[in-house]
């Protein structure tokens, strides 16, 4: 098989472009939330100043090895789960490192960072820690099966595990599109998206005001900045998935940033409009709603 | 000292004793180091805006001052515009706001809380109270001058300050941060012998290591 090594720097380029969207999508979004609070909120270069002042701690303590390790999973997951993808449809320079059977990849990525910060967090042996990996892992868990379901149902429609396939198949206006041809799948993946944006109403597991903070209790300097890095790069490879799966998915970067947002806001939307779940109510819910909606969709196709 | 802190023998769930010394085995006493600054003067002093333009403040609260903290959150003052973050966890806050008056049972937790924090690190002392004392001048369990036990970097006076006089506070913090003048963690470091002796002047019952990181 014959590697092209160009596809290295160019996957690099698409990881810089989207880590410089994913800081200021966040402080965007961290704006909008704020002016529903009637608040003017935070400047929109904030996340930059935050993430270069902690590289710029002079100290940090570390509790092991997988300490270190649980930041590198987590922006690991999130990095693999960029560069696994096209991110630009017929793009040689952005179609990224895809293959055929990228789909199931995606799919263990999307769980990989979850479970490297679960293992980092543990081991800081702080209370909190504790608390937030169980909530998050049982919630990532349930919120992650009708998402499961919505991409068998996606992979059984167009008969392909490979993204680059899937997108092909959604060209050619917008009611070739997954929304249209199998709404189904693409409700229940929705519903799954809201639960692993860690956004209210699903965001008990990060929430300061719940159990401060969460996984994160005992990160700070550097670790705490690659895993805000990750914060940047993470929500934008997962919208990417959905986006390529579901909503035709980009040919261009203008394209690309309008349906990034878009799917963005609306968890934006929600999150700003429901009050929080704990973790119980949040796992019945996904069970009672989005799991049958997951299942009829594969049925059906 | 008390009985939980001793040293002990422990019956693990598998039948083998081991020994708990929960002073050495809980907590890392190593002293702490004087940190120098970044070798290239641009980086130090982009570094020094960065901090100043991310304060990530340690939500705690020692006395009545706390409850001119909360408006700043809210659309009438919003501090967040001015990169003040409140963070609920002592590891990534970087300010720490002495709230009023410092009874010598919460400078305990405060000195826990405030070596726990990663350098460079800066005090805020809220109200006359962490100056001289304030309206508990002669009182036997409060601290008189804050400035004896941790480094200030700035005092916000009045008894108590309005949330205006806070975030006059902060720019004055960041503009002593941004010239490169809030060195408080370092001043610790160095005179570490010092703040422990008056730390260990007030607080009787001292039942924890020198330096809790």
């Amino acid at each position: 098989m014959q590697f092209d090594w160009m596809k290295i720097p160019y996957a690099l380029l698409t990881l810089f472009i989207v880590i410089n969207f994913g800081y200021l999508l966040n402080s965007f979004i961290a704006k909008i939330a704020a002016r529903v609070g009637r608040r003017r909120g935070i400047p929109i270069w904030q996340t930059y100043i935050d993430v270069a002042k902690n590289y710029g701690l002079r100290t940090s303590i570390t509790h092991g090895v997988m300490f270190y390790l649980g930041p590198v999973f987590r922006l690991s997951g999130g990095v693999g789960l960029l560069l696994f993808v096209p991110s630009i449809y017929g793009s040689s320079m952005f179609s990224n490192l895809s293959f055929a059977g990228d789909l199931i990849l995606a799919l263990y990525f999307v769980f990989f960072g979850t479970l490297g910060m679960a293992l980092g967090a543990a081991e800081s042996g702080h209370p909190y820690s504790a608390i937030g990996i169980t909530r998050g892992l049982s919630q990532v868990t349930a919120a992650e099966l009708p998402f499961a379901l919505a991409i068998f149902s996606v992979a059984l429609q167009y008969q392909t595990l490979s993204v680059t396939d899937i997108v092909a198949a959604q060209q050619g206006g917008i009611l070739h599109w997954t929304l249209f041809t199998n709404p189904l799948a693409v409700v229940a993946a929705m519903l799954s998206f809201l639960g692993s944006m860690m956004r209210p109403p699903f965001d008990v597991v990060l929430a300061p005001q719940e159990i401060p903070i969460g996984p994160p209790t005992e990160y700070h300097s550097s670790y705490l900045a690659l895993m805000q890095t990750n914060r940047a790069i993470f929500p934008i490879a997962k919208i990417v998935i959905y986006m390529n799966l579901f909503f035709g998915g980009a040919t261009d970067w203008p394209t690309f940033f309008l349906k990034v947002f878009l799917i963005y806001m609306w968890s934006v939307f929600v999150g700003v409009s429901f009050p929080r779940f704990r973790v119980d109510q949040s796992i019945r819910w996904f069970l009672i709603w989005a799991v049958p909606i997951g299942v009829l969709s594969i049925v059906l196709v | 000292m008390k009985d939980e802190l001793k040293k002990r023998l422990v019956k693990g769930p598998d039948g083998v004793e081991f020994e708990v010394d929960p002073l050495r085995d809980y907590y890392c006493d190593a002293r702490p180091q004087v940190e120098p600054p970044a070798i290239s003067k641009i980086v130090e002093d982009f570094f020094n805006w960065a901090r100043a333009e991310s304060l990530w403040i340690l939500g705690f609260a020692t006395g009545c001052g706390a409850i001119e903290m909360r408006p700043l959150m809210t659309p009438r003052f919003d501090a967040y515009r001015f990169g003040v973050q409140w963070r609920p966890t002592p590891r990534q806050s970087n300010l720490f706001i002495i709230s009023g008056y410092l009874s010598t049972k919460t400078l305990k937790r405060v000195i826990r809380s405030y070596e726990q924090m990663q350098s460079p690190k800066y005090v805020m002392g809220l109200g006359s109270c962490t100056i001289n004392g304030g309206m508990y001048w002669d009182s036997y369990n409060t601290i008189k001058r804050l400035d004896d036990y941790l480094p200030v970097d700035v005092y916000v006076a009045g008894c108590m300050p309005r949330p205006e006089a806070l975030l006059a506070g902060f720019e004055e913090l960041k503009r002593i941060i941004r010239e490169g003048k809030g060195e408080g963690a370092n001043k610790y470091a160095a005179e570490f012998d010092r703040y422990k002796a008056n730390q260990k002047k007030v607080i009787h019952d001292w039942d924890m290591p020198d330096y809790n990181w």
